[in-house]
């Protein structure tokens, strides 16, 4: 049952076509993220579902109900700003409270609710604060209690995390995943930043340019980028020329540069058409370094450059017959010693990791 | 000695702006009828002769009437004005903004006598207070744009979305949250706009029908020379009228600011 579903959103600023086509199904439940680089339309999608932005073509429907000409306080969703909007000449009590207003509770049925609400955030006991003597993560917790007391069916994140500082981050994103299995409500979250989209979510919709470019939940997403350009933005990627050798029935060879002749299964084929010319897709961790022993597939490569992070470390390996050096992420084990600037190795990988991309 | 002279200069500067305000009090209390050193001895008759002259009391009563009504006319004038142009795009924005300040830099001489001429001649009204008042208003509202615009500028436009999303109408989250958060603004540019209206005098003495403004009475007293010192009386007491209702507005302004966290910077005192 979805909660939320764009059907052909067009969105026009002037000339400027900022968002082209979106279709898309947001479940009950769910922790949805946009996740796209700068100026692609995250903000202006979300500002369509919440109401502050009309489309100029499609439909939004909301808990059943089309929204079209329902206007920004009539609609079941409520928004955390990416500034917090917390109104400075009210108490943190009276900020959390403010939706509630027109509902004309009794007082201490009010002051119940809202410190119901400081508490889900952990923030109990600061309803009389002066609402601008907070720290920036309290902001963030008082944008929170006061979108989530109204109960809404769909709360809607536009980066709220970006400008805490990364500690502060780090804690809010496990935060905010608690408090949305505990509430059960669907949040839509708005980033950037593909980290805290893999870490948050369970499913990502990708945007470049106003599009969708591939709705997916995580490990699919990572796993198998649908094009080039998704399988970049979401962590790193190596990419080889590749020209395919051979159609079998449960397989598909390809030559591919630096690595020679490997046997592709075909979930790992791109869908529709693809052509001679392929590239294929690789992970720094399925790619590895030979330590011991002497696995079937394995090419020599020359480490060129490497960055030592304690638990991990990543390697700039140039192969032979290809242009520019892989990246190879090795966990650093005491068996295990790290190579030096230089070094002549053997790199073997993990053919059921590769993607192949329609060139 | 660069900072000699500098010191120099503010001190001369500092004499030459107060020096005349000091010597109205001094001259109210001064027993002599004529404005001449050295002073005589100690009187408050100049006071006790204000208070019997009906005249002035009518110019007095005009004069606040007028400037209540002019500041707050250009004070909602600003809001709208100002609100539209931090918030809204709209054709034409920038010669539309223009046309409003220009008043500020009109020489007052040329709006008094063509607002005569469409008042006498073309729309054949008699001269009155509300005369007065719209041309008072007319050189008030830039100054209260001006001060408003840099008050809504500051606004996170994202407050009012908020109070919309919490359920509230545009016109409640406007009354609710962005009125208090300009109020400081509102304060300031009203007391501004009284201020200048109740000291015009150009315009005031064109439009003004039978009822003369304070300016107005005034400078017609001061062709009677007995009359001086009473003037004198009437200056310091504006004087301390206008330094109380400075301090009541910056007691405002300091606490509006305090209010919302915010740097006190500028005001007043
Ligand atoms: N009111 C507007 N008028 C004209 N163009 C706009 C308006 N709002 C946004 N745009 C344009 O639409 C595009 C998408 O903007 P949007 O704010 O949705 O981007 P975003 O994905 O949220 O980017 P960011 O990560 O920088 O916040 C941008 O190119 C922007 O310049
Ligand atoms: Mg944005």
């Amino acid at each position: 049952m979805s909660i939320i579903s764009l059907k052909a959103i067009e969105k026009y600023y002037g000339d400027y076509h900022a968002l082209k086509g979106i279709d898309c199904e947001i479940a009950e439940g769910e922790f949805f993220s946009l996740l796209g680089p700068s100026g692609c339309g995250k903000t202006t999608l979300l500002r369509v579902i919440a109401g502050f932005e009309d489309v100029s073509s499609g439909t939004v429907v909301i808990g059943g109900q089309n929204m079209a000409g329902v206007p920004a306080n009539k609609r079941p969703t409520n928004m955390v700003f990416q500034s917090y909007a917390i109104f400075p000449h009210l108490s943190v009590a009276e900020n959390v409270g403010y939706g509630l207003r027109r509902a004309r509770l009794p007082r201490a049925e009010l002051a119940e609710k809202v410190n119901g609400a400081l508490k889900m955030v952990g923030l109990e006991g600061f309803g009389g604060r002066a609402s601008h003597a907070l720290s920036g993560g309290q902001r963030q917790r008082v944008a929170l209690a006061r979108a989530l007391i109204l109960e809404p069916k769909v709360l809607l994140l536009d980066e709220p995390l970006s400008a805490l500082d990364k500690k502060m981050r780090e804690q809010m994103q496990t935060e905010l995943r608690r408090l949305q299995r505990q509430v059960g409500i669907t949040f839509i979250l708005v980033t950037h930043d593909q980290e805290e989209a893999l870490i948050m979510s369970d499913r990502i919709a990708v945007m470049f340019e106003g599009e969708i470019a591939q709705l997916a939940a995580p490990q699919e997403l990572y796993r198998r980028p649908l094009t080039r350009r998704v399988g970049e933005f979401i962590g790193v990627m190596n990419f080889l020329d590749a020209r395919q050798v051979d159609t079998g029935i449960s397989q598909v060879r390809f030559d591919v540069d630096g690595l020679g002749e490997v046997e592709i299964k075909p979930e790992q084929l791109p869908k529709g058409a693809r052509s001679f010319y392929s590239v294929v897709g690789l992970r720094p961790e399925a790619l590895s370094i030979v330590y011991d022993g002497s696995p079937k597939s394995a090419v020599p490569g020359k480490v060129v450059d490497l960055s030592y992070y304690g638990d991990m470390t990543y390697y700039e390996v140039q192969l032979e017959g290809t242009s520019s050096p892989v990246t190879i992420s090795m966990k650093n084990l005491t068996s295990r010693p790290v190579l030096e600037r230089g070094a002549e190795t053997q790199v073997t990988w993990d053919a059921g990791s590769l993607v192949v991309f329609a060139s | 000695m660069k900072g000699g002279w500098l010191r120099i200069y503010a001190i001369g500067y500092l004499v030459f702006l107060y020096l005349p305000v000091v010597l109205l009090p001094m001259f109210a209390f001064n027993e002599g009828t004529v404005i001449a050193f050295p002073l005589k001895g100690f009187t408050t008759e100049w006071f006790v002769q204000l208070a019997g002259i009906e005249a002035l009391h009518g110019a007095l009563l005009n004069s606040v009437f007028i400037a209540l009504v002019t500041a707050s006319l250009s004070v909602i004038f600003g809001i709208c004005a100002a609100r539209a142009s931090t918030r809204f795009r709209f054709p034409f924005k920038g010669p539309i903004m223009g046309a409003i300040m220009v008043p500020l830099v009109l020489p007052e001489i040329i709006v008094a006598v063509s607002l005569l001429v469409v008042v006498v001649q073309v729309l054949d009204l008699p001269l009155s207070a509300w005369t007065v008042i719209a041309g008072h208003t007319l050189i008030c509202t830039p100054f209260a744009i001006a001060i408003l615009s840099s008050a809504f500028q500051g606004l996170d436009q994202s407050l009012e979305e908020a109070a919309v999303d919490l359920g509230e109408t545009r016109w409640g989250a406007f009354k609710n949250i962005i009125l208090p958060l300009v109020s400081p603004g509102i304060v300031a540019s009203f007391l501004i706009c009284f201020t200048i209206s109740l000291d015009e005098f150009i315009i005031a003495f064109f439009l003004t029908g039978a009822e003369p403004t304070l300016p107005v009475y005034i400078w017609s007293q001061l062709r009677f020379p007995t009359k001086i010192p009473a003037v004198m009386a009437l200056g310091t007491l504006m004087l301390v009228a206008s330094l109380i209702i400075l301090s009541v507005a910056e007691y405002y302004r300091r606490r509006g600011v305090e209010r919302v966290g915010g740097k006190d910077s500028g005001g007043f005192l």
